[in-house]
């Protein structure tokens, strides 16, 4: 059953038109893990000179295992934010004589192999190595490396239980970060010192070896609750179900300011606080407004120009990458009526632009308290979104007609947590790192007000330019307007 | 009205639709049938400029589809439900539609009005988004969205299909008065040959992207019809 299963997995996959069509994106893909795999490794190696030489008069075994509070906390946050569970189409196998929990173990087995439970290896298995040529016991690090290893996958399924739980809220980021907020608080306000709790736990396991069934138990305990969850799902009726929501209708006679367009911005509008997935985006404008407060209170990063400059990219064009990515896919479940529909292209591609334009001035505008940290930043953060206006809303709708794979909005597909994965920050990590180089370069070699006048020139080329651009994006998009509608027919 | 030159389509080198010459004038209702596979759907996609030719043109009341978009004010269709806006109310989505036809919201409200009949009770006013609705009372709102604006050519792809016996009767009517006392130039396709000779003038059979019959619909024609497929069954059998 499990052959017949990969085979229909490896079918989809390369038989997708995204994968035939985005073959450079696939590539950048491994480049970064593999680059990641090279950080973890010399990670795992070199850790533990670098403990010696930090720390020279404590047990680096110690240091590290008081770590390892930071590290679970940042994995999960990680996984949440990149990594979904595996979406399989159950609905015909439903009929077909296979257990409803061959299924189930089928793609809870697929989420361990995931490459975020292989990442940590590569780190805890040359660490563990080095230890013990450090003259550790072997009995008592092989079962420290292993209660990690199986720790990693607690997280894994752990990551998918509050994944669940969150989705059917409206803020899906709020479980978790109030969960890792209120551990953190507890270990930064010294009420519970988490780090020693968490320390201590994994310095028990390598002392006493039989405590392995602790972490053990929690790993079967946690994969029983996905299984159960995931099969009370796998019933036709409760995906087939219609949960019939009631209409709550804005009013968005506002938009009607904007002339032409006014139909499209009400529609997008529609499609923002319709749709979970789009909702998320929405939401995750929240994040990046927060981003600054973060970043701008650690001594590392306080004085520094190059942190407000990514800073400044990041917040005020957070909704512009993670929205304007999706250009024109979110539209795509209904793109063959709007392309025989008496429209014009640059109507409603203009349309997006003001949204996007809209969402980096609402950011800028609510993020002007962060004068506080210094009046640089403000000036920094004006003139990243300038820039995000004049050249990243841009980039994004030129990136749109290559835009080939489908969104699917309608939220009752079985075991679809919509949301973000890792491919989409990895597209805009360009578009946040361009900028940040622009800037920087200037700012080296001339000076801070020369840096934040290149990216404003730049940014006013951008909208002064702005008619001629959507002229030619304009073009681009009819001329790959059948490849679309092919694209955007496919189910995957 | 509707002119087609030498009209083909290939996949890969198997060529799906293959028409040399078929001109439909104003105010026909024009019924295509034909098996799975026949052609269909393609004539319908290249006439609506959803996928390209590959030799050939269609002409649209003088301007030629993939070459101008100059046809889409006076043309509306409805293929399937990925013509409609899940998120969207079944008003929402006409009010949308009347924005791009230049209706404003009493026009789209005035015409919407006369179906009610055709909706039952079961569209207008019930503050449910289109995605929640069953299939039939989707391609009702499909159907009411694609007369919205006065075209004067109607593209309707297997309109019958998952309707309820009331609303195809209904429905039959509707096309009826839109082709008759309207002048508008209907395009349907079915499967369901008693449907077409009712509702159409004109019937068009395909077979494997080729016309192979070409009637005026009279008394006789839901049998010639019938023979026709039924025969085309047989000489199956007999391969």
């Amino acid at each position: 059953m499990i052959k017949h299963f990969l085979n229909l997995e490896w079918k989809q996959y390369f038989r997708s038109s995204y994968w035939q069509k985005s073959l450079g994106l696939n590539v950048l893909l491994v480049f970064f893990a593999l680059w990641f795999v090279l950080i973890f490794l010399s990670l795992g190696f070199g850790l533990l000179s670098i403990f010696k030489e930090v720390y020279p008069n404590q047990d680096p075994f110690v240091i590290a295992n008081g770590l390892l509070f930071y590290w679970l906390m940042v994995d999960l946050m990680m996984r949440f934010f990149l990594q979904k569970l595996p979406v399989m189409s159950v609905k015909p196998l439903l009929t077909l004589p296979i257990k409803r929990s061959t299924i189930v173990h089928f793609v809870l087995g697929k989420s361990a192999l995931s490459f975020f439970n292989f990442l940590p290896l590569f780190a805890i298995i040359p660490f563990s190595v080095m230890l013990i040529k450090e003259g550790y016991e072997t009995t008592q690090i092989l079962p420290w490396m292993f209660a990690l290893i199986i720790v990693v996958l607690i997280i894994n399924f752990l990551n998918f239980i509050i994944e669940a739980l969150s989705s059917k809220t409206d803020l899906p980021f709020l479980p978790l970060i109030a969960i890792v907020g209120v551990l953190y608080g507890l270990e930064y306000f010294g009420i519970v010192s988490m780090t020693s709790l968490v320390g201590n736990a994994f310095m028990g396991i390598s002392n006493n070896p039989v405590l392995i069934v602790i972490p053990l138990v929690l790993l079967v305990l946690f994969y029983v609750i996905n299984f159960k969850a995931l099969r009370a799902k796998l019933f036709l009726d409760s995906g087939l179900k219609s949960k019939v929501t009631e209409v709550k209708a804005a009013d968005l006679s506002w938009t009607n300011r904007f002339g032409d367009i006014a139909p499209f911005m009400q529609l997008d509008l529609k499609l923002i606080w319709r749709n979970k997935r789009t909702k998320s985006s929405a939401f995750i404008m929240i994040i990046g407004l927060l981003y600054g407060l973060f970043s701008y209170t650690q001594p590392v990063y306080k004085d520094s120009l190059y942190a407000a400059s990514f800073v400044g990219v990041f917040s005020t064009g957070i909704f512009l990458i993670n929205f304007g990515q999706f250009i024109p896919a979110w539209d795509s479940g209904y793109y063959k009526m709007l392309m025989s529909q008496n429209i014009k292209y640059e109507q409603y591609l203009r349309s997006k632009f003001v949204l996007m334009m809209l969402s980096v001035v609402i950011m800028f505008v609510l993020g002007i308290p962060y004068i506080y940290f210094g009046w640089k930043i403000l000036v920094m953060h004006f003139a990243a979104a300038i820039y995000n206006i004049g050249v990243n809303s841009h980039i994004m709708l030129y990136g749109g007609s290559f835009n080939r794979k489908k969104i699917d909005l309608n939220q009752r597909a079985a075991f679809n947590y919509q949301g973000t994965g890792a491919v989409q920050w990895i597209i805009g990590l360009p578009i946040m790192l361009i900028p940040l180089i622009i800037f920087s370069v200037a700012n080296y070699f001339i000076g801070f007000e020369a840096g934040v006048a290149v990216l404003i020139l730049i940014g006013v080329t951008g909208i002064v330019l702005h008619k001629k651009l959507m002229k030619s994006i304009t073009q681009r998009y009819l001329d790959s307007k059948y490849k679309m509608i092919d694209a955007f027919s496919q189910d995957n | 009205m509707i002119q087609t030159k030498d009209l083909s389509k290939t996949y890969n080198g198997t060529t799906v639709l293959n028409i040399e010459e078929l001109n439909i004038p104003k105010g026909q209702s024009f019924g295509l049938v034909g098996n799975n596979g026949a052609g269909k759907t393609t004539y319908f996609s290249l006439l609506l400029d959803l996928i390209k030719p590959t030799t050939g043109s269609i002409t649209n009341n003088n301007v030629v589809v993939d070459k101008s978009e100059d046809w889409k004010p006076f043309t509306s269709a409805f293929i399937d439900e990925s013509f409609l806006i899940g998120y969207l109310t079944p008003e929402e989505y006409f009010y949308f539609i009347g924005d791009l036809r230049g209706q404003n919201k009493a026009d789209v409200d005035a015409l919407t009005s006369q179906f009610e009949d055709f909706f039952n009770g079961e569209i207008l006013g019930k503050k449910k988004y289109l995605r929640d609705l069953s299939k039939g009372n989707q391609k009702k709102a499909g159907i009411v969205a694609a007369l919205i604006g006065n075209p004067e050519v109607i593209i309707l792809d297997e309109p019958f299909a998952n309707l309820d016996p009331t609303t195809q009767i209904r429905l039959k009517q509707i096309i009826k008065d839109l082709a008759e006392t309207r002048g508008v130039t209907v395009l349907v396709s079915s499967h369901d040959l008693l449907h077409v000779t009712d509702v159409c003038e004109r019937i068009v059979v395909l077979e494997k992207g080729n016309v192979i019959k070409d009637l005026e619909t009279n008394p006789t024609t839901l049998k010639e019809l019938e023979a026709h497929f039924s025969g085309s069954m047989a000489a199956q059998e007999e391969e």
